[in-house]
């Protein structure tokens, strides 16, 4: 069956749901306007350097952000999560193929939380 | 042909590279969502109005945990920021679209801004309606791979456990594309060691905040001293 609003697994209520949504819209928007707003005549270095700069930054963020639940000391100590990153990266290095990386990554990672550990 | 038609075709012609992508990207997003507990009108919703790639797969994450709406509006802000830049270069391509200007500016996606950023348009396209062809057929890319993710996800005929490893395999290939890109790597390592640190401190559940305010200002601190280094070299 194909669902179409919250099922029972959601952990919060749909007002805090939409809510989230809704500001990362919002937000979103926002800043995508901003520049064509506030920057018309004039941009700060300092905001042109922010824009230069955070991407890099925040890419790595978002790396450590996925893998926050990994524990290298108890359980199957990250294993399967270093495995499938290690073979994005080569398969990345290797082709620079971006679907290529991505499926074989995860299918890596399905297949050892599934058959190996 | 027509000027219009010509227009559409063209759109459609460079908009080919971002299907495929989008598509697949979306479905995934989808899958996730669906897995997540958020059926086919969140997925529409949510591709319709936030409409932008890695802060959605981000979202599910903070729909899961049941994040507060302040943390989502900081994530939100550090992981789009980058937009800025994008608006700032299309300030004046943009400047003279008239009514299709709101739409152009709200669809200015990573993909979208690829392609627009660098045009050379054969004769008889019109830029404006180009530009909202292309942002708009990459909204619908994007919007019918997250459909189908969702229903796919909901009626998966295998074992998806693992399946969310996508979204860490998307960063993880940003980053090594963004690694290539240049060669000053002290913001990427940045992002790196200072959420690693963080997280060591205060824990899986609040090391986010604490990371990006120290990464900004790691950036701010670093802007001298990798200018420094600029002029040297």
């Amino acid at each position: 069956m194909i669902y179409l609003g919250c099922m029972a697994g959601s952990t919060i209520s749909q007002g805090h749901a939409a809510g989230i949504v809704a500001v990362a819209a919002l937000v979103t928007m926002a800043i995508r306007f901003s520049p064509f707003v506030i920057f018309k005549k004039h941009t700060p270095a300092i905001v042109l350097y922010l824009g230069e700069v955070l991407p890099f930054a925040v890419m790595g963020m978002l790396v450590v952000y996925c893998l926050k639940g990994v524990t290298p000391l108890s359980g199957n100590h990250g294993i399967p999560e270093l495995a499938a990153v290690l073979l994005t990266v080569g398969l990345h290095k290797w082709k620079h193929n971006t679907l290529l990386s991505i499926l074989g990554g995860t299918i890596c990672y399905m297949v050892l939380i599934q058959c190996v550990f | 042909m027509s000027n219009r038609k010509k227009t559409i075709q063209y759109a459609f012609q460079k908009s080919i590279p971002i299907m495929t992508g989008y598509i697949v990207l979306g479905m995934g997003f989808g899958i996730l969502l669906q897995k997540q507990g958020y059926g086919l009108l969140w997925a529409f919703l949510m591709s319709l109005c936030i409409y932008a790639g890695s802060m959605q797969y981000v979202t599910i994450d903070l729909l899961g945990s049941g994040a507060s709406l302040v943390a989502a509006a900081l994530m939100t802000l550090m992981v789009n920021i980058r937009h800025v830049f994008y608006g700032i270069t299309m300030l004046t391509k943009y400047q003279k679209a008239g009514r299709k200007k709101p739409y152009l500016i709200f669809a200015l996606t990573d993909e979208t801004f690829s392609v627009v950023c660098d045009v050379d348009l054969p004769e008889g396209v019109e830029e404006n309606a180009y530009y909202f062809w292309i942002s708009l057929l990459d909204q619908i890319y994007w919007v019918l791979g997250s459909l189908l993710g969702s229903i796919i996800g909901s009626t998966l005929p295998f074992n998806s456990a693992g399946v969310e490893f996508s979204m860490t395999a998307l960063f993880v290939v940003i980053f090594v594309e963004q690694w290539e890109k240049t060669k000053q790597h002290f913001p990427a390592l940045c992002g790196v060691l200072l959420s690693l640190l963080s997280l060591f401190v205060f824990g899986a559940d609040d090391f986010l905040i604490p990371a990006m305010i120290g990464i900004t200002i790691a950036l701010l601190i670093g802007k001298k001293w990798m200018e420094k280094g600029e002029t040297k070299a």
